[in-house]
């Protein structure tokens, strides 16, 4: 219990530093632009209650918002990301029966699973930013090129991290 | 009472969405309106004195650019010192000069986080109120228009850059001297800007668009120079496509223009719309 507290609080700080430090330079022709920090909410454990993990959705996004100078949009768009969370895995692990794995990493839940997961995570939360953000509807087309792009990136990046700590031992 | 209860904890899920997803949407709601933003943006004293290390240290690197833009300025501005031109008349004498007085002072700051890939670009610089920054001052740097102070605080102040999307500023073609507004262009590239001008003005390619003096800025400071003459066809105004003089992924160093006029300007505009 205190390890999985560690380990998700030094996450937290390294994804934002990188987020805000790094990743907020940089970009590809205005297009794609990576949120790499919603990893956080992704790799969160399973058990983890519904107001926690809204409640630390809601933290990132506003800290991500503090250094972004969008207060409140980063917040609204994780908020939504947590709601398809639980959906997600609500439909998908109860019935396969992995309650008892602790978190949604790739090493444990295997590739094919975990690139469903983050895509559609990723894709609506994109999705719901990007709108949120222009939110206007004649550049829906850009808006929607950009959502496709900025979310290939982001899932690369996704799977880059996860198979750079991929641990060998824990898949069976 | 309890069936609601039971109601209530099977979809708890949904019903916290609700509150934390309407909580944010109030923030951003709220907060939008960049004047009341005051406590989660980057000029609050965590976050600015964040990025103010990390742009420390990336400062570092970009040490070569600075110094070329830097002597550049400074030979233009030699150029224009009085000992460099070549007085025409023997007969010298001196004259006590009243006629000019100083309207603009400029304030250098060092830009400690800047964003151009955003539909809405802020730029926040190292010096606040105390460094005499109000809001709604100008902000150029040696090649050009930067941007507008959007909001400030005692050490840090955050710029409204010209590339966001309700930005405006006044502009004209240095050649004709007609006047337009200058904007973003509207497909979020950080190197064009868009011009309206009259229909009766005569843009040229290549023309440099300058800042009228209408407003913040002293005239003459460059936007850029026109790349194609029919931007954006059809409307009631001529649209010309300025590429832009400043690189803002570039920007380290710029100037806030403070005007000794502004308050009495403004003061007679508000008296004259009344």
């Amino acid at each position: 219990m205190g390890r999985t507290i560690i380990t998700n609080a030094i996450r937290f700080l390294l994804l934002v530093f990188i987020q805000v430090f790094l990743l907020k330079n940089i970009t590809f022709y205005n297009l794609a632009t990576p949120y790499f920090y919603i990893l956080f909410i992704l790799l969160l454990p399973f058990e983890i209650p519904n107001v926690l993990l809204f409640a630390l959705s809601f933290i990132i996004g506003l800290t991500v918002d503090a250094f972004y100078d969008t207060p409140g949009l980063h917040a609204a768009a994780c908020v939504v990301l947590a709601l398809v969370r639980i959906l997600f895995i609500n439909i998908t692990v109860q019935k396969e029966g992995f309650d008892n794995e602790p978190e949604p990493t790739l090493s444990i839940m295997g590739l094919r699973w975990f690139f469903a997961y983050a895509s559609i995570l990723t894709l609506a939360h994109h999705f719901f930013l990007l709108n949120l953000e222009v939110f206007r509807l004649s550049e829906i087309q850009y808006t929607l090129s950009s959502v496709i792009l900025s979310s290939v990136f982001t899932v690369f990046l996704m799977l880059l991290s996860g198979f750079i700590f991929f641990k060998r031992k824990e898949r069976k | 009472m309890r069936n609601l209860l039971a109601f209530i904890t099977k979809y708890n899920a949904f019903f916290l969405f609700l509150i934390f997803e309407v909580s944010a949407l109030l923030i951003y709601i709220k907060y939008n309106s960049f004047q009341k933003a005051t406590f989660i943006n980057s000029q609050n004293q965590v976050t600015g004195s964040m990025f103010a290390q990390v742009s420390e240290l990336k400062s570092y690197l970009h040490l070569k650019d600075v110094n070329d833009s830097l002597a550049a300025e400074n030979a233009k501005l030699r150029g224009m010192v009085k000992s460099s031109f070549y007085v025409d008349t023997a007969e010298k004498h001196k004259v006590v000069d009243t006629v000019y007085k100083q309207q603009y002072t400029y304030v250098v700051a060092r830009v400690i986080n800047n964003s151009t890939n955003q539909s809405n670009n802020y730029i926040t610089i190292n010096r606040g109120s105390r460094d005499g920054i109000g809001k709604d001052m100008g902000v150029i740097s040696g090649d050009g228009v930067v941007g507008m102070i959007a909001a400030v605080s005692d050490h840090y102040s955050v710029i409204k850059s010209l590339l966001h999307s309700k930005s405006q500023f006044s502009a004209m073609l240095s050649k004709d001297k007609s006047v337009g507004s200058f904007l973003w262009g509207t497909d979020l590239n950080p190197h064009k800007g868009l011009l309206s001008l009259q229909n009766d003005a005569k843009p040229v390619m290549g023309e440099t668009v300058i800042t009228s003096g209408y407003s913040l800025f002293p005239t003459g400071i460059p936007f850029g120079k026109i790349t194609n003459l029919h931007a954006k066809e059809g409307g009631l105004l001529l649209n010309v496509e300025v590429g832009l003089s400043v690189d803002f992924a570039k920007l380290q160093y710029v100037y806030v223009v403070v005007n000794k006029y502004a308050p009495e300007q403004t003061g007679v505009e508000a008296v004259e719309t009344k």
